[in-house]
C-alpha cells in the first residue's frame, strides 16, 4: 500500500524559499540569502531523491489530490499531483541540475546587486517548474507552464536597467504567450470533448479512439495546438526568436532555464500527451518536420555566431529540434533520454561558459578569447568534456542519446536521418569551433594587460564588481558544480546503451510502462537482439526488422560525422586560422544572411510587430481609448457644464425676472388644474 | 340676485391686475401696492364663497388675511426704507446686488 | 335688481381703480387709486352681508395700511417712475402667463354658470357672530396672529431705525 507521499512538498519548498527571500531578503546578509535558497532547493532535491530510492516499492502511477479547485457542473479540476516514471525522471533532472546551478549562482552572482532578488526568482522558477512536472492534470501543468514563462521574464530582465535586457524579457514572454494561446485552445477542446483535464480520464477517453490516418480530426487538432504551445516554450520554428535574445540574462539563468529545464517543458508535455499524438499521425509528422528543420536551421546559424553564449543558445534550439524529431517519430523515451543528457552537458556548457566569461572579465566575444586552456584549467577541462558530449562522440552521454534518436528517425524516414546527421556534423563543427577559439591559440583579449574594460555591453551581463586582475580561475563554489556536471555528462548516457552495443537500455525499459501502456499496435512487434523483450507486443514507434549490423553501421556513420566536424573545426580554427575569413568573403551574401540569422527577426518586426503597434496606437489608443472612452466622459461633463451654463441665467439677481418666472410657473399650475378639472367632467 | 360667478370674475380680475402691476412696475412701493391689490382680490373671493355656502369661517379668514397683510405691509415698508437708505433709489431694477 | 346694479356700479369703480393703479406713473396716484379700490370693495362686502368685514376693511386696510403707504411715499419723496429696461423675462413670460391664467379662469367661471346665486345680504356677518367664531373655534390662530403682529412691529422698528439711533439706544442701555 503506497503511503501518502505528500508530493506537494516538493514544489512548496522552493516556493517558501522564494517567499522568504523575496519578502525579507533585502535585509539579510548574502550568506543568509544564499543559505535560504540553497536549503529549500536542496530539501526539494533531497526529498525527490528519497522518493526515487523508494520508487520500486510504490504503486505506480501514483496520484494524490491536495485540494479542490474548480467545480463547474460535471467538470472539475483539483490541485493534484502525479508520479510515474516520466515524472520521476523529470523531477530528478529539474531538482538535481537546479540545485547544482543554485550552488553555482552563489559564486557567480556574489558581486551583483539584487542578490536576494535573483535567488527569490530562481526559487520561484523551481516552484513553477516542479508544478509543471508533477501536475496530475493539464491545468496544474498550465500553472507551471505560465509560471516558468513569468520566471523566465523576470530572470532574463534581471539587469532591468539595461534596455536590451528588458526588451529581451518582454520578447520572451510575449512569444511564449503566443504558444500558450495554442495550448489554451487545446485545453478547451479537451474540456469540450472529454469533459476533464486530468491525465487519466483524458487518456482513457482517447485510448479507444482510432488513429486519424485519413483525415484530420479532433485529436489532430488538439495535438497540433499542443504543438504550438510546445513550439513557443521550447523555441522551435517559428517561435524560437526569443531564445537567443534571452542570453541577456545572467549565465546561470541561461543554464537552468534555457538549457536544462524550461525549454524542455515542451518536450515533456508532448511526451506526456503521447497517447493523443500517437493517434494523430499528421500531427506527429508536423512535429518531426518542425523539429528537423529547426535543428538544421539553428545549427547553420550557430556556425557564424561570435558571442559564446549565442552559439550555445542556437545549439540549444538545435538540440531541442532533435528532441522534437524524436517525439515526432514516436520515440518518446529517446526524446526524454536526450532531454536528460542535454540537461547535463548543456547545463555544463553554459556554466562553464559563464566561468570563462567571468575569467576574462566580462568579455563574451570569442574572437577576443583564446589560449585559455592553460590559464583556467578546471573550467577548460569541464568544458572540453561538455563539448565532446554534445558532439556525440562515444562513450560520453550525448553519443548514446543522439544516436538513439538518429536510429529511430531512420526507421521513420531516411530524410529525417540524413538531415539529423548533417546537423550532428554541424553541431560538432560549431562546438569545436567554439572550443578552439576559446581555449587554444593565443590570447587575443585585453584582460591580461590589467585594463579592465567594464563598459562593453557584454560585460554588464556578467558580474564584475571591480576586480581586474587578469585571467583567473573561478572559485571553488563555481568549479564544484562544473565537475559534477562533467561527471554526469560522461557517465549519464550509460543507462541508455542500446542492445546493439551490448547494453541493456535500462532507460528505455524504465520508461516503458509510461509509453508502452497504450500504444496501438501500429507496427509489427520487434525486439532488439541482445535485449530482453518487453512482455507485451506493443512497442513505441515503428521498428521494422533490421539487423544488428545495420544499426552498428549507422552508429559508426554518426561517429564519423562527429569526428569530421571536429576535424574541420581544427582545420579552420587551429591549423589555418585565416581560412574562415576567406571562406566568408567568398560566400559573402550567404554568409551575411546566416550571420544575421536569416533576417527572421527583421521579418517578424516588419510583418507582425509594426502593424500590431500601428493598430494598437491608432485604433485602440487614439480611436477607442481617446476618442470613445475619454470623449464620452469629457463630453458628458461638457454637456453638463453647458446645460448649467445656460440655466444659470435664470438667477439674474433681477427681482422682476424672478417675478416673471413665478407668474409663469403659477400660470402653468393653474392651467394644469383647470385641465384636470375639465378632464374629470 | 347676483350669480356667484360675477363676484369670482371680479376677484380674478383684481388679482390679474395685481400680478400685472407686479410685473410691469418699477417702483418698489408700487409693486407693494400691487401685492395688496392681489390680497384684496382674494379677500373678495373668500367673502363671496362664505356667502354662497353660508359658512362664516370665510369671513374669519378674511379677517386673518387682513391682519397678515397689515403686518406684512409694516415690515415690507420698513425694509423699503432701509433699502432706500443704502441704495438711494426706489427703482427695483437697481437693487440687483445678487446679479452674477 | 338693486343688488345687481349696485354690484355692477361698484364693480366698475373697482376695476377702474385697479387699472388706474397700473397706468399711473407717480406712486402717490397709484396709492390713492388703491384706496378707491378698497373702498368699493368694502361696499361689495356689505352687499354680501359681511358688515364687520366691511368695517374692518375701511378702518384697517384703507385707513391704516394705505395711510402707511402714503406716509412712506411722502417720507421717501418718491418721484415719478423712471423707465428702465428691467427684465425681459417678466415681459416675455410673466405677462402672457398671467393673461393665459386669468383667461382660463374666466372661461371656466363663465362656462359653469350654473354655480348658483348669491342673494343680497346673504350671510349676515354681525360682530357678535364673528366674535363667537373667532374666540372659540379660531382661538389658536387668533393668538398666533397676535404674536405675528408683535413680531412684525418689532421687526419694523428695528429695520426702519436709523443706524445712529440704534447705537444711541444701545449706549443708553
Amino acid at each position: 500500500m503506497t503511503p501518502n507521499l505528500h508530493l506537494w512538498w516538493i514544489p512548496l519548498l522552493p516556493l517558501i524559499g522564494a517567499a522568504i527571500n523575496g519578502l525579507f531578503g533585502k535585509k539579510f546578509s548574502r550568506p543568509a540569502v544564499a543559505g535560504v535558497a540553497l536549503t529549500f532547493c536542496g530539501a526539494a532535491f533531497a526529498y525527490a531523491s528519497y522518493i526515487a530510492s523508494r520508487f520500486s516499492s510504490l504503486a505506480i502511477p501514483y496520484s494524490e489530490t491536495l485540494a479542490h479547485w474548480m467545480r463547474a457542473g460535471s467538470f472539475q479540476v483539483d490541485f493534484a499531483f502525479y508520479l510515474d516514471q516520466l515524472s520521476l525522471v523529470m523531477l530528478l533532472v529539474v531538482t538535481g541540475v537546479g540545485f547544482l546551478i543554485h550552488i553555482y549562482s552563489v559564486g557567480y552572482m556574489w558581486e551583483e546587486g539584487g542578490f536576494y532578488r535573483f535567488f527569490s526568482y530562481l526559487n520561484l522558477f523551481m516552484f513553477f517548474m516542479l508544478m509543471l512536472v508533477l501536475g496530475s492534470n493539464y491545468l496544474v501543468m498550465f500553472i507551471g507552464w505560465e509560471g516558468v514563462g513569468l520566471a523566465s521574464y523576470l530572470l532574463i530582465g534581471f539587469f532591468f536597467l539595461r534596455d536590451s535586457a528588458a526588451a529581451a524579457g518582454k520578447k520572451a514572454f510575449i512569444v511564449n504567450r503566443i504558444g500558450d494561446f495554442g495550448f489554451l485552445i487545446a485545453l478547451f477542446l479537451m474540456i469540450r470533448h472529454f469533459g476533464s483535464l486530468d491525465f487519466s480520464p483524458v487518456f482513457q477517453s482517447v485510448a479507444p479512439m482510432s488513429a486519424e490516418t485519413g483525415a484530420a480530426g479532433l485529436l489532430t487538432a488538439i495535438a497540433l495546438l499542443l504543438m504550438v504551445g510546445a513550439a513557443g516554450k521550447s523555441a522551435q520554428i517559428p517561435l524560437y526568436v526569443w531564445l537567443p535574445d534571452a542570453m541577456e540574462g545572467p549565465t546561470p539563468v541561461s543554464a537552468l532555464i534555457h538549457a536544462a529545464t524550461m525549454v524542455t517543458a515542451g518536450v515533456y508535455m508532448i511526451s506526456r500527451s503521447h497517447v493523443i499524438f500517437e493517434r494523430a499521425p499528421m500531427a506527429l509528422t508536423v512535429v518531426a518536420v518542425i523539429g528537423t528543420l529547426t535543428a538544421l536551421f539553428a545549427a547553420t546559424i550557430g556556425i557564424t555566431q561570435t558571442d559564446i553564449k549565442k552559439v550555445l543558445a542556437y545549439s540549444t534550439i538545435s538540440q531541442l529540434g532533435y528532441m522534437f524529431l524524436a517525439c515526432g517519430v514516436a520515440a518518446f523515451s529517446a526524446a526524454i533520454f536526450h532531454l536528460m543528457t542535454h540537461a547535463f552537458f548543456k547545463g555544463l556548457l553554459f556554466l562553464a561558459a559563464g566561468s570563462v566569461i567571468h575569467a576574462v572579465g566580462g568579455e563574451q566575444d570569442m574572437r577576443k578569447m583564446g589560449g585559455l586552456r592553460k590559464k583556467i584549467p578546471w573550467t577548460s577541462w569541464t568544458m572540453t568534456i561538455g563539448t565532446i558530449a554534445i558532439a556525440g562522440i562515444p562513450p560520453l552521454a550525448g553519443f548514446f542519446s543522439k544516436d538513439e534518436i538518429l536510429w529511430r528517425a531512420y526507421q521513420a524516414s531516411w530524410v529525417y536521418w540524413l538531415i539529423g546527421l548533417i546537423t550532428a556534423f554541424l553541431t560538432s563543427f560549431y562546438m569545436f569551433r567554439l572550443w578552439f577559439l576559446t581555449f587554444t591559440g593565443e590570447y587575443r583579449g585585453s584582460q591580461d594587460a590589467q585594463r579592465h574594460d567594464a563598459d562593453t555591453p557584454a560585460a554588464a551581463s556578467v558580474p564584475h564588481g571591480g576586480h581586474s586582475h587578469g585571467v583567473h580561475e573561478s572559485p571553488m563554489v563555481i568549479i564544484v558544480p562544473l565537475v559534477i556536471l562533467a561527471v554526469l555528462s560522461f557517465v549519464g548516457g550509460w543507462i541508455g546503451i542500446p542492445g546493439s552495443l551490448g547494453g541493456k537500455n535500462q532507460f528505455d525499459k524504465f520508461l516503458a510502462p509510461v509509453f508502452h501502456a497504450s500504444t496501438p499496435a501500429l507496427n509489427s512487434a520487434h525486439t532488439m537482439p541482445g535485449e530482453t523483450a518487453p512482455p507485451e507486443q506493443q512497442t513505441e514507434g515503428p521498428e521494422p526488422q533490421t539487423s544488428r549490423t545495420t544499426e552498428l553501421t549507422f552508429t559508426g556513420i554518426s561517429v564519423v560525422a562527429a569526428l569530421l566536424g571536429l576535424g574541420l573545426a581544427w582545420l579552420l580554427y587551429s591549423f589555418q586560422p585565416e581560412l574562415p575569413q576567406r571562406i566568408a568573403d567568398t560566400l559573402n551574401g550567404l554568409y551575411t544572411t546566416v550571420l544575421n540569422k536569416y533576417y527572421v527577426d527583421d521579418i517578424y518586426a516588419a510583418v507582425l510587430v509594426k502593424p500590431l503597434l500601428a493598430i494598437s496606437t491608432k485604433v485602440l489608443w487614439h480611436g477607442v481609448d481617446q476618442n470613445v472612452i475619454d470623449a464620452t466622459l469629457n463630453n458628458s461633463a461638457d454637456g453638463a457644464r453647458q446645460l448649467s451654463d445656460s440655466v444659470r441665467h435664470m438667477q439674474s439677481g433681477n427681482i422682476r425676472s424672478y417675478a416673471g418666472w413665478v407668474a409663469a410657473g403659477a400660470a402653468a399650475v393653474i392651467c394644469y388644474m383647470v385641465w384636470l378639472g375639465v378632464r374629470a367632467q | 340676485m347676483v350669480p356667484l360667478n360675477y363676484y369670482l370674475l371680479l376677484s380674478g380680475f383684481l388679482f390679474a391686475c395685481g400680478v400685472a402691476g407686479f410685473l410691469i412696475k418699477r417702483n418698489i412701493i408700487t409693486i407693494f401696492m400691487s401685492i395688496e391689490l392681489m390680497l384684496n382680490g382674494v379677500n373678495l373671493s373668500f367673502v363671496a364663497f362664505a356667502a354662497h355656502w353660508h359658512a362664516l369661517s370665510g369671513q374669519i379668514f378674511v379677517f386673518f388675511v387682513m391682519v397678515v397683510a397689515a403686518a406684512e405691509a409694516a415690515v415690507g415698508l420698513a425694509i423699503i426704507i432701509a433699502v432706500y437708505r443704502t441704495r438711494e433709489t426706489l427703482n427695483v431694477d437697481q437693487v440687483n446686488l445678487l446679479k452674477l | 335688481m338693486l343688488h345687481l346694479s349696485l354690484f355692477l356700479i361698484f364693480g366698475a369703480i373697482c376695476i377702474t381703480g385697479a387699472i388706474n393703479l397700473l397706468v399711473q406713473r407717480h406712486p402717490i396716484n397709484s396709492a390713492l387709486s388703491l384706496v378707491v379700490v378698497m373702498g368699493s370693495l368694502a361696499v361689495e362686502y356689505l352687499l354680501l352681508g359681511a358688515e364687520f368685514v366691511a368695517a374692518v376693511q375701511v378702518i384697517v386696510y384703507a385707513g391704516a395700511v394705505m395711510v402707511l403707504f402714503v406716509f412712506v411715499i411722502m417720507l421717501l419723496n418718491a418721484g415719478e417712475e423712471e423707465q428702465t429696461s428691467g427684465s425681459r423675462v417678466a415681459i416675455l413670460f410673466g405677462i402672457p402667463g398671467m393673461i393665459i391664467g386669468s383667461v382660463l379662469l374666466a372661461w371656466v367661471l363663465v362656462a359653469r354658470s350654473g354655480t348658483g346665486e348669491v342673494a343680497l345680504g346673504a350671510l349676515p356677518g354681525s360682530p357678535r357672530s364673528i366674535a363667537r367664531l373667532l374666540f372659540r373655534d379660531f382661538l389658536l390662530p387668533f393668538e398666533v396672529t397676535s404674536v405675528l403682529v408683535l413680531i412684525a412691529i418689532m421687526g419694523a422698528v428695528v429695520l426702519a431705525a436709523r443706524p445712529e439711533a440704534v447705537e444711541h439706544t444701545k449706549k443708553e442701555g
